[in-house]
């Protein structure tokens, strides 16, 4: 199927290690080893701090404990953290604008991409290349120009703006055009019989979308709902500039603004823990579906 | 039908074959009114979605770039002409801006994907822990940029744990992100650090497609390391190299978030960016349409680097 080529996360072909001399090994060992240092010290470096006061944090620096937890340990940066800013608040707001745009994306961008891929209708060639001429534009080159326009927009109570809302932080997000796109390639290599077969049942085009279609796209899905994950959670441009009311703030404005308000590293160091190992756990839990689904997204060439 | 078309004697259809083609063709036209309706029900969400949100803006983007139009404004934009542009090619800190974000791509696109694909070399074999290599090199992907700016924003302190790695060498490092000559630099090797996971897994995918033959073909032929990665390797991940290049490349015009969390544009606006630019002008100064001006400057940078990259490879799409 279409993930047979992205299958990075399975086990890897030895092209390039097939008969190197046992030196050349060792040494490509040694890097591999190096390199493991540069990604993961940072971040256990920002996990040490974030149990230290600055003061030990800076005494540390110059040695290895800076990547140990030693000396003055304590996790009081983590409850200063929860005494300056509600950042449960926070939180909570990512965990559900992260699931809405998920959520509601894996429904309305599949169901459009069904219609496009099994059904036939005028106008349909159209309809997809408009949906895929708009992926060469960046989300910046539209974002200011977005500001003003949903300032414009008719609000669900009648008023007018969507500035400074929960909604403006995520319907602009659900409808995305390479996840259609995703799902378009996906549905497109599925058999078109089952569906006249189906249609033979009398099953409804709805029918065939919900009980026969998603439930075969299993890797579609796990894709789509990876690659629109993280986006999510790190949104942080837009709700910068469409949200000012401080219970409304996602985590990652949450950690600027908080940043900005103090000068002890520890205490930042503690929020960004907080707000980054689930994120990890998560990821080293699905790892091989992150990796697939990452590598999925380069098909596209 | 296997029937060959322009055969000197064409078979007339069978009985069997005309009643079956007249139920499907039936069943077509009952099927094609109830496609159109439920097509409208399936698409018509995902479609107003983009267009309210995506295709408006667009077509904003280069309409509002003519206008003053303010964010918040009791007048509604007035037709300006060229004026935001006249502005904006008159204002050295755009060039400056953009100055600094075309130096920014033309180191970060090289040095990221070049990377990237030593990693990727390095992690594309059969040995015993190499998936744990491929999710730590992975793991800063994962983290947030607004994280890794603060992390590193530490990182970076004078005094702070960089330096004084260096200094175990003897070397004397600055105030990176206070200098204004080494601040953007700062930034950008930080910027690689985050990103590089993301793309050395794209070489990754890469790298397996290439048939495992072509490999022995070239072991036959006494093919050495270097030999086989630039006779088989390099030509064949030629798709993949496009696609890396393109996305750095627009990531790398986009640099905002860095900047903001870490220097504000500063030192002596040595890190300021287009898009950094656009949104301080846009959001804090509230000019929508001086800043969708911005905004277009940007558009046609990316724009321009994916037409030249298309067109560098045309070859490969057209015999596709």
């Amino acid at each position: 199927m279409t993930q047979a080529p992205t299958r990075v996360a399975e086990t890897a072909v030895a092209p390039q290690d097939k008969a190197p001399g046992a030196g050349l090994t060792v040494w490509r060992y040694v890097v591999r080893c190096l390199l493991l240092l540069v990604f993961a010290l940072p971040l256990l470096f920002m996990l040490m701090s974030s149990l230290k006061p600055d003061t030990q944090i800076f005494r540390d620096v110059d040695s290895i404990n800076a990547f140990l937890p030693v000396g003055d340990v304590s996790l009081s940066n983590y409850t200063a953290v929860f005494d300056k800013v509600p950042f449960w608040r926070f939180l909570m707001n990512s965990v559900i604008l992260t699931t809405l745009t998920v959520g509601l994306g894996l429904i309305v961008n599949s169901m459009c991409a069904f219609g496009l891929a099994r059904l036939k209708f005028r106008g349909q060639g159209i309809v997809l290349g408009v949906i895929l001429a708009t992926l060469i534009v960046p989300f910046e080159t539209l974002a200011l120009p977005l500001l003003w326009w949903v300032n414009l927009l008719p609000y669900f109570d009648g008023s007018v703006g969507w500035l400074d809302t929960y909604e403006v932080q995520f319907i602009p997000f659900i409808a995305n055009a390479f996840s259609i796109y995703l799902f378009y390639s996906y549905f497109d290599s599925i058999p078109k019989e089952l569906d006249e077969a189906a249609k033979v049942d009398g099953a409804s085009w709805f029918t065939i979308y919900r009980k026969i279609i998603m439930p075969l796209s299993g890797p579609a899905v796990a894709t789509v709902a990876i690659l629109t994950f993280l986006p999510a959670w790190n949104q942080y441009l837009w709700p910068l500039m469409a949200v000012q009311t401080e219970s409304l703030r996602p985590v990652m404005v949450g950690i600027d603004y908080f940043s900005q308000l103090t000068t002890n590293w520890g205490q930042i160091m503690a929020y960004a823990s907080l707000i980054t190992i689930p994120v990890l756990v998560v990821f080293i839990a699905f790892q091989r579906s992150f990796i697939n689904s990452i590598a999925s997204s380069g098909v596209k060439g | 039908m296997t029937q060959t078309i322009g055969a000197a004697h064409p078979e007339p259809p069978t009985v069997d074959q005309i009643e079956k083609l007249s139920l499907r063709q039936w069943r077509f036209t009952k099927s094609k009114q109830s496609q159109r309706i439920a097509a409208a029900w399936l698409v018509t969400p995902a479609c107003a979605l983009l267009l309210i949100f995506v295709i408006i803006p667009i077509v904003l983007t280069f309409v509002l770039a003519f206008t003053n139009a303010k964010l918040i404004s009791p007048t509604g934009p007035q037709f300006v002409g060229f004026d935001n542009f006249a502005r904006l090619f008159g204002d050295p800190l755009f060039w400056k801006s953009l100055r600094n974000t075309v130096l920014f791509a033309v180191f970060v696109v090289p040095v990221q994907a070049g990377l990237a694909l030593v990693l990727a070399l390095l992690i594309n074999v059969k040995i015993r822990g190499v998936n744990f290599f491929r999710t730590v090199y992975f793991l800063p992907v994962v983290t947030s940029m607004v994280v890794v700016s603060l992390l590193w924003k530490l990182l970076y302190q004078p005094n702070g744990l960089i330096n004084n790695f260096l200094a175990v060498f003897g070397i004397d490092g600055p105030d990176w992100l206070g200098n204004p000559n080494t601040a953007l630099v700062s930034i950008l090797v930080m910027s690689v650090w985050q990103g590089v996971g993301f793309h050395m897994v794209i070489w990754l995918s890469g790298l397996q497609t290439i048939p495992q033959d072509m490999y022995e073909a070239g072991a036959i032929d006494g093919a050495g390391n270097w030999q086989r990665f630039r006779y088989i390797t390099w030509p064949a991940l030629r798709q993949t190299r496009t696609f890396i290049l393109i996305t750095i490349t627009i990531q790398a015009f986009a640099l905002f978030t860095q900047i903001q969390v870490m220097t504000q544009g500063g030192p002596l606006d040595s890190t300021s960016t287009i898009v950094y630019q656009a949104v301080r002008v846009g959001f804090s100064l509230q000019q929508t349409g001086y800043a969708s001006a911005l905004s277009l400057v940007f558009f046609v940078l990316v724009l321009a680097v994916s037409l030249v990259q298309r067109y560098l490879t045309r070859d490969k799409d057209v015999k596709k």
